[in-house]
């Protein structure tokens, strides 16, 4: 320190003043962890999709290999895929349909509102494994809730989980009561972000509610609909968690998703180079579909 | 009064009590299976499989609860799951607030690309970087490890995103007026700007408890041994071992449940403002 000469020392003290020290602080380590948890394993995702590595032997390099033969030759592949464009397309529209008349149905309401968001949130604060757990109770089909019900109403039992046909329509119905109320929410604020002059002056010119809703609720609630359907696909995308618990993907792959084959190629077969591979074209679809959905719903006016 | 209001009013009857009566209808359907839940788990187990069954039980019992914490290892997975969320959450919402106001209120070089590079990581879905991080994972030696769960929660990206929001709102006079005080640039951020972005912490924390709680692939993944396990890889190993214990299984469900539930409860109108406030700025 004393060592310096007092040019060296100013200079010094312009750089390393308490300000700078202060930045650096901050964005040294935070750029230190961003290289090793999302830079490096996102270069060596990609290092291992063109590798065929089971663990325990050495990586052979494969080229382009486990991406055709996830395309050409791996029929689950294919059935996951399909599970999740139907189980994505599903709740995403069903779902935020129900959610904007919550949403509306909510609004109309003075005192009670704030009771009936409360409980429509529920299930979004709740566990997915707890809540998968106890559709998968209610579900159950000899004593589960649901088909206690239809017998005590004289109806046949429904094989909720245990039939190819029902097991998909079944977690997307627990999928849909679980997101509802954060969807709803959303469109809430969305819908309270419209000003009241535009619902004045369409009563002036005697609109139907009808029309109404058609011409002003749904143009003005555009940003929200955008928002609310691209991260619904993103999420819808990567459904893991409900199949797992409720189905493990079955019966007869009928309700395996694309992340699931992930999940059971790298961690039940050790295949890391061809789950890696899978996971990159999950990727490549979810980018598309962001992309054609930014496309389709750009916003065409202003207000 | 002429007949048209009259017929108008009677209308608007309707519609209220419609309105009403499918709002009641969606949220008994909200509540069942969180009631059926908590009732199955109070039940004698022979009181669960019955038909028809009891809506409401005239006799309940802790034993499930007790089985599963004294004889099942639900103690040791509600306490790593409070531990690993509490500790996450501790330190993500301290650096997500550091780092967001510098990026926030300060001027360096590269600034804009590194913030770009930052938030660019949100779109990689998980399931890409889980591979190699379990990789990463399996070399350095955390798998397993309680770790492996904490460390790469560190700093949030929707935490960084939303803090650097928040930060821009503060006035830059604040900072200005302390530094002439001669207020050092730490004690600025941690005795002046901290407490003034209390309610984004707040919605902050809420969100990163959760997520931790609920957290469930990266934990299913990394960790193996029953006494490191975090309440949903705990009850879901369990709900396959137990299935057919209803009583048992539901009790376990119940308890992953609670403490979220609790902490919405107290502050739910931090968590719908936060859902608001983060959700359409995003």
């Amino acid at each position: 320190m004393c060592a310096l000469t007092p040019a060296a020392r100013k200079k010094r003290k312009r750089w390393l003043n308490e300000t700078n020290v202060f930045i650096m602080a901050a964005i040294v380590p935070c750029v230190l962890f961003y290289l090793t948890f999302s830079g490096f394993p996102m270069i060596f995702a990609l290092y291992l999709s063109v590798q065929n590595w089971s663990l325990i032997d050495i990586p052979r390099f494969v080229g382009l290999g486990n991406y055709t033969k996830v395309l050409t030759d791996d029929p689950v592949f294919y059935m996951g895929l399909r599970n999740t464009a139907v189980f994505a397309v599903g709740t995403v529209f069903i779902g935020g349909i129900l959610s904007l008349c919550t949403a509306m149905l909510i609004n109309n309401m003075k005192k009670a509102a704030g009771v009936f968001r409360t409980i429509y949130f529920l299930p979004v604060v709740t566990s997915m494994v707890a809540a998968s757990v106890v559709w998968r109770w209610l579900y159950q089909g000899q004593f589960g809730l649901f088909n206690q019900v239809l017998t005590l109403m004289g109806m046949n039992k429904i094989p909720w989980l245990d039939s190819p046909k029902w097991a998909l329509p079944s977690v997307m119905a627990m999928s849909i009561w679980k997101g509802l109320g954060f969807t709803a929410v959303l469109f809430m604020a969305g819908l309270q972000g419209i000003p009241a002059t535009f619902y004045d002056a369409a009563q002036i010119d005697g609109a139907s509610r009808w029309k109404t809703f058609i011409h002003i609720t749904i143009p003005l609630l555009q940003p929200t609909i955008v928002f609310v359907l691209i991260t619904g696909f993103i999420n819808a995308f990567q459904a893991f968690t409900e199949m797992y618990i409720l189905t493990r993907g079955g019966p007869m792959y009928s309700t395996t998703t694309i992340v699931m084959h992930l999940y059971e190629r790298a961690f039940e077969y050790f295949q890391m180079g061809y789950a890696s591979a899978v996971a990159f074209i999950l990727f490549a679809i979810i980018i598309c579909l962001t992309a054609i959905q930014l496309r389709l719903t750009r916003v065409g006016w202003e207000y | 009064m002429s007949d048209s209001t009259i017929k108008y009013r009677a209308k608007e009857k309707l519609l209220r009590f419609l309105n009403w009566f499918i709002l009641l209808v969606g949220a008994v359907v909200m509540i069942v299976p969180f009631y059926w839940m908590v009732t199955t788990s109070f039940k004698y187990p022979s009181e669960v499989i019955t038909y028809p069954p009891i809506w409401i039980p005239t006799r309940i019992t802790l034993a499930n609860y007790q089985k599963i914490f004294y004889q099942m290892n639900f103690l040791r997975y509600f306490l790593n799951s409070a531990y690993i969320s509490v500790t996450v959450t501790a330190i993500a919402i301290i650096t997500s607030a550091y780092v967001g106001y510098v990026f926030a209120k300060f001027n360096f070089w590269g600034k804009n690309v590194i913030f770009l590079a930052i938030l660019s990581t949100m779109m990689v879905p998980f399931p890409v970087t889980m591979i190699p991080m379990y990789l990463f994972m399996v070399r350095i030696g955390w798998v397993g490890s309680h770790k492996a769960l904490i460390i790469p929660g560190l700093y949030s990206t929707f935490g960084i995103f939303m803090m650097r929001q928040f930060m821009h709102s503060i006035p830059n006079e604040l900072r200005e007026a302390a530094k002439i005080d001669g207020c050092g640039e730490f004690r600025i951020f941690w005795t002046i700007i901290m407490p003034l972005t209390k309610s984004g912490l707040a919605a902050l924390t809420i969100f990163t408890f959760m997520w931790n709680w609920d957290n469930f692939l990266w934990p299913l993944i990394v960790l193996n041994t029953d006494n490191m396990f975090t309440l949903p890889v705990g009850l879901a190993m369990f709900a396959n071992q137990y299935w057919t214990d209803y009583a048992l299984v539901l009790a376990g469900s119940t308890v992953t449940v609670a403490p979220v539930l609790l902490v919405f409860f107290l502050m739910q109108k931090r968590f719908i403002e936060g859902i608001t406030l983060s959700g359409l700025k995003a």
